[in-house]
């Protein structure tokens, strides 16, 4: 009896180690944001910034929605480097696509893994859009 | 001692017929319209130029002598695909560091910004050395001049983004300047492909001849 229920939840364990609790945001990642900032999100040189570990977007985590969006021209400091390269805005990305991928980089790289619900992201963008 | 030579007979047996079953070798070949002349085939080479690199250095088909090298066209301020190049070049960078036989050659094709100053501050973001990786300007009829010889393209368009127009292509040139091949610089998948290219090449031109 006891192994038949081991076995019954065996399925369960394997899901929960599932490391990729954000998928639809890792695939836009993937297709939007790794040319440049590449897969583990460490950036290039001191040409392109890192997304992880990024000192810079934990303290504008409210300004992020709208960076993916409309992209950023300003120069920027992350973890004392100064970066001075314009980024595009991603105007493919919809309100729910910058959700998922928000969650996903705060996940896999974070310091706080700041949850963003999409009201959040819809309130931001609002703030910033046309 | 009879047993152990046997032994190394029968391996040595193996081997051999081992060697023989293997698939003919992928070689590369030479790109472009070939033309015969007086019974000779004569293939395409990469025309003669000049350019300035980010150490203000003059660069030629002379910095490239008996070197393969991988082109490319971007310019500085380019907001679209020329940063993904860019990574892919440095992956390339990166992977053959320790090889001289591999160069890098990126032809700017913004000449009024992307001056010498611009280029060095450029590299130092880029974090590479010039010897392995020279970033050039020139006039801009020769730059734009070289697209044809190296199957790109490279020139003004005011309608788009950044105001140019250039394929992300990276292209493979060999020691004897003919061009052996070329990849969409913008994907890492079709740059690991090109990646085995530059290893097949290596092997064909460097390595000692059994």
């Amino acid at each position: 009896m006891l192994k038949r229920l081991l076995l019954l939840l065996l399925p369960l364990v394997l899901l929960q180690c599932d490391a990729n609790t954000y998928p639809d945001g890792a695939a836009a990642y993937k297709a939007y944001c790794a040319g440049c900032h590449v897969e583990g999100g460490t950036g290039l040189g001191t040409l392109i910034p890192p997304v992880a570990g990024s000192d810079y977007m934990a303290a504008n985590l409210k300004k992020l929605p709208c960076i993916i969006r409309y992209g950023l021209k300003d120069t920027i400091v992350v973890n004392g480097v100064v970066y001075s390269e314009e980024m595009v805005g991603i105007p493919q990305l919809n309100d729910v696509d910058i959700t998922n991928l928000l969650n996903y980089i705060q996940h896999e790289w974070g310091a706080q893994d700041h949850h963003y619900t999409l009201g959040d992201v819809r309130q931001l963008l609002s703030e910033c859009g046309e | 001692m009879k047993d152990l030579l046997y032994s190394s007979i029968l391996l040595a047996m193996v081997m051999a017929t081992a060697g023989c079953s293997d698939t003919p070798e992928r070689s590369l070949p030479i790109l472009g319209n070939r033309e015969v002349v007086n019974g000779d085939t004569v293939y395409p080479t990469v025309q003669a130029f000049s350019f300035v690199d980010q150490d203000s250095q003059t660069v030629n088909n002379a910095s490239f002598d008996g070197e393969a090298y991988v082109v490319d066209f971007f310019f500085i301020h380019c907001p679209t695909i020329c940063p993904k190049v860019k990574v892919q070049c440095k992956r390339i960078y990166d992977r053959f560091l320790d090889n001289p036989h591999v160069l890098l050659l990126s032809h700017s094709i913004d000449v009024r910004n992307d001056t010498v100053a611009a280029l060095h501050r450029y590299a130092e973001k880029l974090e590479i050395k010039t010897a392995k990786w020279h970033l050039v300007t020139g006039s801009e009829d020769e730059i734009y001049g070289m697209g044809d010889d190296y199957f790109s393209v490279a020139r003004k368009d005011t309608t788009l983004p950044g105001g140019f127009d250039h394929s992300g292509r990276l292209i493979l040139v060999d020691k004897n300047r003919h061009v052996r091949s070329f990849c969409d610089g913008t994907d890492p998948k079709e740059v690991d492909r090109f990646m085995d290219d530059i290893d097949l090449l290596l092997k064909e031109q460097y390595s000692p001849k059994k």
